[in-house]
């Protein structure tokens, strides 16, 4: 054990090692890792967002999917409801139209009756005239009587 | 032999002295510590600048990957134990940690080469007789190197104490801890005994970091020199086992030298 000016050297290389490690090591060293660790992280939280923006994106897709396979039900539903609406009117008109035909029928027939039972009343007053004038012209013959009476009867 | 041995273990223990006269004083130097650690310093300092420049964030080659292992492996020790904010901290625990381990490693070397590589430059190229040329080769088996560090580390406590309490509020500290009272007499009384108290645990902090690194090194170099005293074929008997536990002891002491370091430092700060 011998103490010498040795110490002082040894003391004075190593101030100088500790500033020049100071200086010129451990900040450029440290900063560059501490960058490094930051862009891994950074790269990890980008695919981290990337993964959720896809499953958002997904997620949009089916409710974009299911939205437009309601609306085809809707409206195809829509559709047959307006379908058999048309059918029904349909339906109504046709049978409004046979109604009414059938009363204009039933009427043209109703005057058709009249004016025949008009003519034919007529046409007996005309025979009963005549009939009287017959019997009024010959006289009353229980045979001919019954001729004419017979007569008059296939007249009616 | 028991005379040429204690010559060859003498000579391996001898520093290479730039005053060779027995009567020097303090101003000289032992020229082998300090150039293999500067020479040390000069590796770890550009190595690492190095590959500081050059470093890719996205594309790192194997050797900035290992220095950034080791930069990992300080940085998480210091978060781990330094709470308060210091930009000195980590780069001193870096140094310590790689500089010391570079020291240490030297120990890895055969005994003989640095010696007599010293010895055959010397005597081809200065004419010096090799006898009188000494070199030992690992830095932190010297007093000097280690407490160079530890006294380092020493004033580093004495300048985060102060400049996390204050010059009054660290002075406080000193004589009101670990005993403490609210009596005013008592605490006349007890003010010294705090500060004899305070006194051996900021002294014993340097004394035991570089006793410890320096009593490790200086005994495994010890035991490679006993090693290499048993015939040649036989070295390897003991030498191979040594050298492969002395690869964990150099670590772990540059190791334990850089996290006490970082303790204390943190206990500097932290207020008790």
């Amino acid at each position: 054990m011998e103490f010498n000016v040795t110490l002082l050297g040894q003391a004075i290389t190593f101030a100088i090692l500790v500033w020049f490690t100071m200086k010129f090591v451990w900040p450029p060293l440290t900063n560059m890792m501490e960058e490094r660790a930051k862009r891994i992280a950074d790269g990890l939280a980008a695919a981290e967002r990337g993964k959720q923006d896809l499953e958002a994106a997904e997620k949009r897709v089916a409710d974009e999917l299911r939205k437009a396979k309601q609306q085809a039900m809707e409206i195809i539903t829509a559709a047959e409801k307006r379908a058999s609406q048309i059918v029904d009117e349909a339906k109504d008109n046709a049978s409004t139209e046979g109604a009414r035909i059938v009363a204009d029928a039933k009427g043209q027939i109703d005057q058709e009756v009249m004016r025949a039972k008009e003519a034919l009343r007529e046409q007996v007053a005309q025979l009963a005239v005549i009939g009287a004038e017959k019997i009024l012209r010959k006289e009353i013959d229980a045979a001919k009587h019954a001729d004419l009476l017979s007569s008059i009867k296939a007249e009616f | 032999m028991a005379s040429n041995a204690i010559e060859y273990i003498n000579h391996h223990l001898t520093f290479w002295n730039s005053d060779p006269s027995p009567a020097r004083g303090f101003w000289s130097l032992h020229v082998d510590t300090f150039s293999v650690s500067l020479f040390l310093a000069f590796v770890f300092a550009g190595v690492f600048a190095m590959v500081a420049r050059r470093a890719s964030l996205e594309n790192p080659g194997k050797l900035q990957l290992f220095v950034e292992s080791i930069i990992e492996l300080v940085d998480t020790q210091v978060k781990e134990i330094f709470h308060a904010k210091s930009k000195v901290i980590a780069p001193l625990a870096l140094t310590i940690f790689c500089w010391i381990f570079l020291m240490n490693a030297m120990d890895m070397l055969p005994v003989d080469l640095l010696p007599n590589l010293a010895q055959w430059i010397g005597h081809t190229f200065f004419g010096l007789e090799p006898h009188h040329i000494y070199f030992r080769s690992v830095p932190s088996a010297d007093v000097n190197a280690t407490f160079a560090m530890s006294l380092s580390v020493f004033l580093c406590i004495i300048g985060f104490s102060i400049k996390a309490k204050g010059l009054g509020g660290w002075g406080k500290e000193l004589l009101t801890a670990p005993f403490h009272t609210h009596n005013p007499i008592g605490a006349i009384i007890l003010a010294p005994l705090n500060f004899i108290f305070q006194l051996v645990e900021l002294a014993a902090k340097p004394i035991s970091l570089s006793l410890r690194l320096f009593g490790n090194l200086y005994a495994g170099e010890l035991i490679f020199i006993l090693i290499a005293l048993l015939p040649w074929g036989a070295q390897w008997i003991l030498g191979a086992p040594w050298a492969i536990f002395h690869i964990l002891i150099i670590t772990l002491q540059a190791f334990v030298f850089m996290m006490l370091t970082i303790v204390y430092l943190s206990l500097a700060v932290e207020a008790h």
